[in-house]
Order: structure tokens, then sequence, then C-alpha cells
């Protein structure tokens, strides 16, 4: 339950930064979602994220991704002060449509992904990462 | 499957058993003096398989005193729900006679009172006893140990972990999951896994730099029992680098995995099992959750959150049993499986009152061979308790023992505030006992305990509070970490345990003034159990053992200072 004065500092900073941006972040993640989709309606189901309920470490996140049959995967951290984390392409010689990275986060929140499909509808899986101060466990 | 019939058929039997056997009888059989091992240890053995769970006994060799929690707030669907309840309305919802034996074992009021009449309980050479009775009449049992075993105590300290696992060694577990285990740091985890001579299970738990599965910890392992093809799949702490130090295991990453926990539960099914067990230390409403979502576990032996519950709670077609802490309980589990189907279970939650089992002599003379280098420090007095104060921890928001905690780093450390972590283990001291450095260290014993001493803002007072209060009160499970809210010296709070991260915690007071806490303004906070490399300052033991030198004797007034809305 301790802290040294970097991890406060650093804390302190992480959270002004995220208090001072949710509107432009919230744009930025509409922005992002529309020149992927180009507004088209977006489904469920057909799409699997992994991620963390609570990251052990907010710097160094890993992820899943896996969509049968997409033909590219947009994902986006969607508290970040940039919330683009990549598209992944997949060509038809691919084996699969999966793809696995490691994602910074700033903070408790959102991570969303979006597939598009080989017939042209999109499809979208999203899950709440927590980044947290930790301490007291039973 | 099971079909809803056999299950109502299974639990009708477990509650004639109930009847017969022990639950509500043991008030009059106490009243009578006639609280007898065969009575505690009285089972008709049924179906063909036996499970033996232990867990979260915290390096507890020797009988202790424990108060179960008179606050266990649960939120969102589990409010009100087991093990959400505590007290009076326990003993209402499992027919508990007021002043009976399991009145005393299973909820905190009158402890200690019942504690004069009923004794310590726990310690593994009774724990022992048990074991080998249930073995006598199934000899093929399998003894599972839920994890935190090797944590606790001033042996195990010093020892570091192999005190216990010298005496968990006689007991012959088939296998076994972890937590604390880990703060031993990863080099010795695994010195002493490599050693075992039973199964060390984790299938959440990962090499963190590859992100896959750890190759010292297997998923799972196979049992041949009754003719019944058993696998038992570990699930071990998910949130250990975050609720504990991360740099003392660097190479391990866990999490709680559910999707690679179904595809563990498929992988065994195609191999053949029919009984599917998952030994988990996940805490029981994660493990309630999980039970939800993956299907094809037969039964949940459940751990971490300390929960002693008398009957298993079903999830679909899943059994959650809960075996209480620090030695107290033994679960024993009996088991219908035929046509690769569990058809009907029988349970009971054997509670060790030491003054009624028999100790085991050979594990007695191995648990005292361990203490024996150590007992001139074990055994020095270092205060008494006042004849109005119970030294306890269990609860959600405070215990007398982080009471006494606080007030010695306040004092010992000239802070403001001060901060204690919530763990749910630690045994209870009666009023009117002597405190000895073996109970100190019983609620103090850890690989990190230096006792910090550092300004923080009130706003980042604030921000603490909330973040712990969203680990233990979040609605989802899956994001709930155990543990109870950090315990605070020097300032009151009032909470709402319903509202979201942020906005939980208000009115923060500093005590000594009585002026709200300004968050712009800087405090001096004294705590310990830092997770955070480096820390610096005394260990806790140190600072407390001073304090109740100082002072004598040791009263502590009931704390009014957390305000809780919403329960």
């Amino acid at each position: 339950m301790s802290f040294t004065r970097r991890d406060t500092l650093r804390l302190a900073i992480g959270s002004a930064v995220a208090a001072a941006i949710p509107f432009k972040v919230m744009a930025d993640v509409d922005a992002d979602v529309a020149a992927f989709t180009g507004g088209a309606e977006i489904g469920e189901g057909g799409i699997t994220l992994v991620a963390p309920e609570i990251a052990e470490n907010g710097n160094t996140v890993p992820i899943e991704v896996d969509a049968p049959g997409a033909v590219a995967i947009l994902v986006l951290a969607t508290g970040n002060p940039t919330p683009a984390v990549g598209t992944f392409n997949f060509g038809p010689l691919a084996g699969a449509q999966q793809a696995s990275t490691r994602i910074r986060l700033a903070g408790t929140q959102d991570v969303l992904a979006i597939a598009q499909m080989a017939d042209g509808t999109f499809v979208q899986a999203r899950q709440e990462v927590k980044v947290t101060i930790g301490g007291c466990g039973g | 499957m099971i079909s809803r019939r056999d299950f109502l058929q299974a639990s009708m039997a477990a509650s004639a058993l109930v009847g017969a056997s022990g639950f509500g009888n043991w008030g009059k059989l106490a009243a009578q003096q006639t609280l007898s091992q065969n009575d505690l240890l009285d089972f008709d053995t049924y179906g063909n398989v036996s499970l033996i769970h232990v867990t979260d006994i915290h390096a507890q060799l020797k009988p202790i005193y424990f108060r179960e929690p008179e606050v266990n707030l649960g939120v969102g669907s589990n409010k009100g729900a087991v093990p959400h309840i505590t007290g009076a309305d326990f003993r209402k919802a499992y027919g508990i006679d007021d002043g009976s034996s399991s009145h005393y074992a299973l909820t905190y009021n009158d402890f200690s009172a019942l504690a004069q009449g009923y004794g310590k309980m726990g310690g593994m050479d009774r724990v022992s006893t048990v074991v080998n009775s249930i073995r006598a009449a199934r000899p093929d049992a399998l003894l599972l140990d839920g994890g935190d075993t090797w944590h606790g105590s001033y042996t195990c300290y010093h020892t570091e972990g192999q005190d216990v696992v010298n005496v968990m060694n006689m007991l012959k577990p088939d296998a076994m999951t972890f937590h604390w285990e880990f703060t031993l740091g990863s080099g010795r985890v695994r010195d002493i896994v490599n050693e075992l001579p039973f199964a060390a299970l984790g299938q959440n738990i990962f090499d963190s730099e590859w992100d896959e599965p750890a190759e010292d910890f297997a998923p799972y392992k196979f049992f041949e029992r009754g003719g019944v093809k058993v696998a038992v799949i570990g699930q071990a702490f998910p949130y250990m680098p975050i609720a504990n130090p991360g740099w003392m295991f660097p190479e391990y990453s866990f999490g709680i995995r559910d999707q690679r926990m179904q595809e563990m539960v498929d992988e065994v099914r195609a191999a053949g099992a029919e009984l599917v067990v998952c030994l988990s230390h996940n805490g029981f409403d994660v493990d309630k959750a999980m039970a939800g979502r993956v299907t094809g576990i037969d039964v949940i032996l459940a751990g971490h959150t300390h929960d002693a519950l008398p009957e298993p709670v079903i999830v679909g077609d899943t059994i959650i049993i809960a075996s209480g802490s620090n030695g107290k309980f033994v679960s024993r589990v009996d088991l219908d499986v035929r046509d690769g189907k569990m058809m009907g279970f029988r349970h009971k939650l054997i509670p060790i009152f030491s003054d009624v089992i028999e100790p085991d002599a050979e594990v007695t003379a191995v648990i005292d061979e361990q203490r024996a280098p150590f007992e001139a420090e074990l055994s020095e007095v270092l205060g008494r308790t006042a004849d109005d104060t119970t030294l306890y921890r269990r609860g959600n928001f405070n215990g007398s023992w982080d009471d006494l905690i606080c007030d010695a780093l306040i004092q010992e450390r000239e802070a403001d505030i001060a901060m204690s972590p919530g763990v749910r283990w630690g045994p209870s001291i009666l009023p009117g006992q002597d405190i000895t450095r073996e109970d100190l260290w019983n609620v103090t014993s850890m690989t990190y305990p230096n006792a910090y001493r550092t300004e923080m803002t009130g706003e980042f007072i604030h921000t603490i509070m909330e973040d712990v209060a969203d680990n233990l009160f979040n609605e989802d499970p899956y994001y709930q970490q155990g543990g109870d809210m950090v315990r605070v010296g020097g300032m009151g709070y009032r909470i709402d345990i319903n509202k979201p991260i942020g906005e939980r915690v208000s009115n923060l007071t500093l005590l000594k003034t009585g002026e709200a806490i300004d968050p712009s303004k800087t405090y001096m906070v004294a705590g310990w159990a830092s997770v955070n490399e480096g820390t610096e300052g005394p260990p806790i033991w140190d600072v407390v053992e001073n304090y109740i030198k100082r002072i004598g004797t040791v009263s502590v007034a009931p704390n009014t200072s957390v305000d809780v809305a919403g329960a």
C-alpha cells in the first residue's frame, strides 16, 4: 500500500492527462471506427477478444483477437491519448485470422476490436481492462 | 450432466445426513458435554470417489482461535447471497442453534465467551487424524490443498516455508495450487515444487515473457480412483502480481484465463475424464462466475476468500465447496460417479475442534520438531489483552488487530494516518490472554514487511481508497481481487459500496483534529506491506512489538470511524 514518489508522480500525471482528454479521445475513437467501417452497421459475435480483466502491468498488456473469415481486424484502446493500436490485415492465404500483441494502456478502459468480414460486414468485441494500483490480497 | 432430480436427491440425502450426523446436533451434544470425535467424523460413505479439501492454512500448524467475519458484504447479484451472510443470518440460513459449536465455529457473535467453552480449532495433527479417518473408510480418497499454505507464521518465515512443507508432506496430499507461496520468491517456490511428492497445479500460471503456460506447473493431473478417471485442474490466485509484489516472481503471469480453463476441461474430457475437479484459489464469487461460464466442471474446491460453508453452492451442474481457513475445517465430499457422470454427492464441512479430535502423534512430533529451534523466540510474551478486547482481523472494513497495528504505526512512526493491508489471514486473541511473539507474527508475517513512512496528498489518499474499494466491491467478480478494504488509522470515512469507482469513498476526516481531509494538503502516512520494490522501513512486527511492550495491556476501543452505506 505504499507508493514511491516516482509512482505517485506517474499516477498523478496519468490521471491529469486522462482527465484532460476524454472528449478528444472519444472523438478519435469515433473517427477511427468510421474510417474503418465507412459508417456501416457493426454486429456482435464471430469475433473473440482475449484480454486480462485486470492488467498485471498497464505498460504491456497481452491481447489476442480472433475472427474466423475476417479480412481485417482493427484494435483500439479507447481510453488512450491515441486510441489506435493497429489494424491486422489478412490475405486470402492466411491460415487463421488471428493476432496477438501487447499494448500499453494509460488507465482503466475498454479495448475494442472490430473485424471486417469477407462479405463486407463488420462485427465487434469489447472488454474492460482495469489498470489498478493493487496492493492487498487475501 | 446431472438432472435436477439427481441433485435434489443428493441434496436431500445431504440434508438428512446433516440432521443425522452433526450440524444441527452439535449444540445439543455440546450442551450434554458429549461432543465427540466420532460425532465430528461420522459420515455414511457414499458413491465411489472421496475428495478431502483443505485450503488457506496460512502456516497454522498448531490450534488457534479464529473469529469469522461480522461484515462480509456482497454487491450486484451477490448481495445477500452466500457467502455474504454473517452472524444470526448465517445461523438461520443453515439451521444452526444459538450457542452451539457450529455457532462458535462459523459465526462471530459471542466469540470470546464461546471460545472459552469450545476451545481452539485447527492444528495439522488434528487435521491428519481426520484425513486418516476418511482414508480408513475410503483408502484412495484424494487430498487436495488449495494453497496459501506456506505462508503466515514465524517459523514459516524463518524456514522459508520448509516447516509447513515438512508437516504437509506427512499428510500426503495428492495435489496443490498456489497464492502467497509465490511471495517466498519464484526461485524458492521452484526449489520446493521440484521436491514435492505431489502435483503442483495451475492452468493459469504462465511464463510472463512468452505468455505461454509455465513449464514448472502442470495444468492438471489425472487420478484413477474407485474405478473412476478423475482429472484435477489447478487454478492459482489470478491476481498475484497485482495484489502481491510482482517483482518477487517476475517470470510468471496469472489471470483468470477462463478460456484456457474451458480448453483444459475439454481436453481432459476428451482424454476420458469421468469427473472433473477444479482446485481453485480464485475466491468464492469468482468461482461462482467461472462456474457459469465454463462448462463441464463437476466440483470446484474454492479457496482464497476464507469462507466456510456447511453446504455446497450449486451453479448449473457444478458444486462449489468452501472449506474455511487457518486449519479450522476440512471438507469431505463423496461422489457417485457412474457412466462418466457425477450422479450425486454427499458433503460435510468437518470442524476441527482441537480438544475433541485426537492429535496424530506422529504429526505432532514433526510439528514440534519444526518449532523447537525457535521455541524461545515464539513463546516470549510481549503484553496481554485487556478484559474488554478480543483481537481479530476478519471483516470488510476493520478488525481490532489492524486497529492495534494502525495505532502502533501512528505512535511509533509519528504519522497522521496509518494504513494496514486488508488481508484475511491472522488468528484471534481472547480477552485477558498473553500476546506472544508468535501471535504477533501470525498476523504480520510476510516477506515484504517494511513499515514505510511517506507524505501523501489528500487527493492521493482518496485515490488509494477508491482503488482498493473497487477491488472489493466491483459488481463483476472477475474484477475483484479478494481481500478486504485497506484498514485505516487516524482517519474516518464514509463508503457507499454500490457506487462506481471514484464515487464510493467520501467524508474523509482526520480524526485527531476532526477536520475534513484537504485534497491538496499533504499528510504523513505510515503503512506496511507495500508491493513496490525497495520500500524502506523497519519490519512491521518490530514496530508493533515495541508498541505492545510499551503499553503492556492492549485495549482496543470499538472502531466507529467507518460509515458504511448500501449494505
